[in-house]
């Protein structure tokens, strides 16, 4: 399994390189002459009112955690898709159960409401 | 690959074949990360431009160069002598990674992709997976420029990425999911090597889900929801100037490219048709040729798509990928393996038909729910009666 990593690292060093070598070219030849008037954030040409790291809305994490509940699903049934040729028509039977149980919490979140943009 | 590195240590006496390994992987890898964005991104912004120029009748880019074909080198010169400006409210450092990562993430999906018979990076076991994983860090660099930028219309895009792009990702594992159920295994050399008929006969449902989530996941139009311009002026990059910017365009670009070639892979049989076998250098060129074409089809319908769809509002987006993707892609894979362990499906072309007929029955039942709650909707509209949710 490790050779199998092998060239993705080599790759990974290659794929450092390129940013590393497109900005640093970059820094070279570009020009450089800051101001502060340049430099302000890009707003509508005044100075932003309050800060932008603001909290975010509640509504992006319900999302995220229904995500998070089918992302593990998925995870849990690749193995069962790779065995599936090998295994007895119970497997079936066990990813429907087990799939069951999941949609019921899709439609749990639905019914909530939990799926609406507000 | 294999064959060029026994090659490699045959012809230089007193190599050892780690050493020629090492150096077969190098040369492959410094290709892929220095010639492919380079080719790939001039070679795409102008047959976009062109595409969307003809689309809406227009010549498109044709000063630089004959037709234009320069185009891209000149942005490429243009882009290096443009001065960078970090605005002094950002956080430096997250800032000025985000355009790297995110031009990384897509490279290193480079290594999994079977671009011609035997040419792969590493066929790693867990293939599909580590395109999905990988391609998470491209959204996490979205995430941090629009974080780091400290700007309102970044911040706002960055909300968008934790709404759209993790969302897109659960129809696609799931359609993933039913390729590998039929192909049996995750590596992408065996799922190219499953494909005596290509993915898209046998599952054009999941093919379709999977193509909508991968321009999606890409935040393309009419899924640019990320970088509306009317909306957001630029999104998490209206802060990136010069080469940073750039990068961002790059890392766009590329992955434009690998979703099409990851779709060919798994749903279009890859590299493979008439004459492409991995023995043969003929074999192995024709399979490039094929996987090329195959490729660059589905590219140009994104930007067929791009050119002729509008954006959609992003609670149509989110209702479209929770209430309607996601229960079909669940209930395609739910068909497929039942039609697969169905014991009177014997030989391959019936189960073959068998996989069809599944796909066609659950497009039928799932288009006939969407008209079903789209009129329950409008006629509850029509009443006035408030709370229906389609």
């Amino acid at each position: 399994l490790s050779s199998d990593f092998l060239f993705v690292g080599i790759l990974l060093i290659f794929s450092i390189l390129l940013p590393v070598a497109g900005l640093g070219f970059a820094w070279v030849i570009r020009p450089k002459k800051p101001n502060p008037i340049k430099q302000s954030t890009y707003e509508c040409g005044i100075e932003t009112i309050g800060e932008a790291w603001v909290q975010f809305k509640a509504q992006y994490y319900i999302y995220a955690l229904v995500f998070v509940i089918f992302d593990v699903e998925a995870v849990f049934l690749l193995p069962w898709a790779v065995a599936y040729d090998r295994l007895p028509l119970f497997a079936l039977v066990e990813a429907f159960i087990f799939i069951f149980i999941l949609v019921l919490a899709l439609v749990y979140a639905w019914r909530k409401g939990a799926l609406r943009w507000s | 690959m294999e064959a060029i590195i026994t090659w490699l240590s045959a012809i230089i006496p007193g190599m050892p074949p780690a050493t020629a390994r090492l150096i077969v992987y190098a040369l492959y890898s410094a290709a892929l990360a220095f010639m492919a964005p380079v080719a790939l991104v001039v070679g795409y912004t102008y047959m976009e431009r062109k595409v969307l120029a003809r689309i809406q009748d227009r010549i498109g880019p044709n000063m630089a160069g004959p037709l234009g074909l320069l185009q891209g080198f000149a942005d490429a010169v243009k882009m290096l002598t443009k001065e960078d400006v970090t605005p002094t409210n950002a956080d430096r450092t997250i800032f000025n990674i985000a355009p790297a990562l995110a031009t990384i993430a897509v490279l290193l999906v480079f290594a999994v992709l079977p671009v011609a018979p035997g040419v792969i990076g590493s066929d790693l076991p867990m293939g599909v997976i580590y395109v999905i994983a990988v391609g998470g860090f491209g959204e996490l660099a979205v995430l941090m420029a629009g974080w780091a930028s400290n700007n309102k219309f970044a911040l706002l895009s960055a909300f968008r990425v934790v709404a759209q792009l993790i969302a897109y990702e659960i129809p696609m594992v799931l359609t993933i999911l039913t390729v590998t159920l039929v192909a049996g295994s995750m590596k992408m050399g065996d799922i190219v090597a499953a494909q005596d008929v290509p993915f898209i006969v046998t599952l054009p449902v999941a093919f379709l889900i999977f193509f909508l989530a991968s321009i999606a996941e890409i935040g393309r139009s009419p899924f640019d929801l990320l970088e509306a311009e009317s909306e957001i002026v630029a999104g998490f990059h209206v802060e990136y100037s010069g080469m940073k910017f750039a990068f961002f365009f790059i890392g766009e670009y590329m992955h434009l490219f690998v979703a099409a070639g990851v779709a060919a892979t798994l749903f279009l049989g890859g590299w493979r048709g008439p004459g492409a076998s991995p023995d043969t250098i003929l074999g192995v060129v024709l399979g490039f040729i094929y996987f090329s074409i195959k490729t660059n089809i589905l590219v140009f319908v994104m930007m067929w798509v791009r050119g002729t769809l509008f954006r959609i509002r992003i609670d149509h987006l989110l209702d479209l990928n929770w209430k309607f993707l996601v229960p079909v892609s669940l209930l395609t894979m739910l068909a497929v393996a039942l039609v697969l362990k169905l014991p009177v499906l014997g030989s391959p072309i019936l189960q073959w038909g068998g996989l069809l007929l599944a796909n066609i029955i659950v497009a039928a039942v799932s288009l006939a729910a969407v008209v079903f709650a789209a009129r329950r909707s409008q006629s509850a509209a029509l009443r006035g009666v408030a709370g229906v949710d389609s």
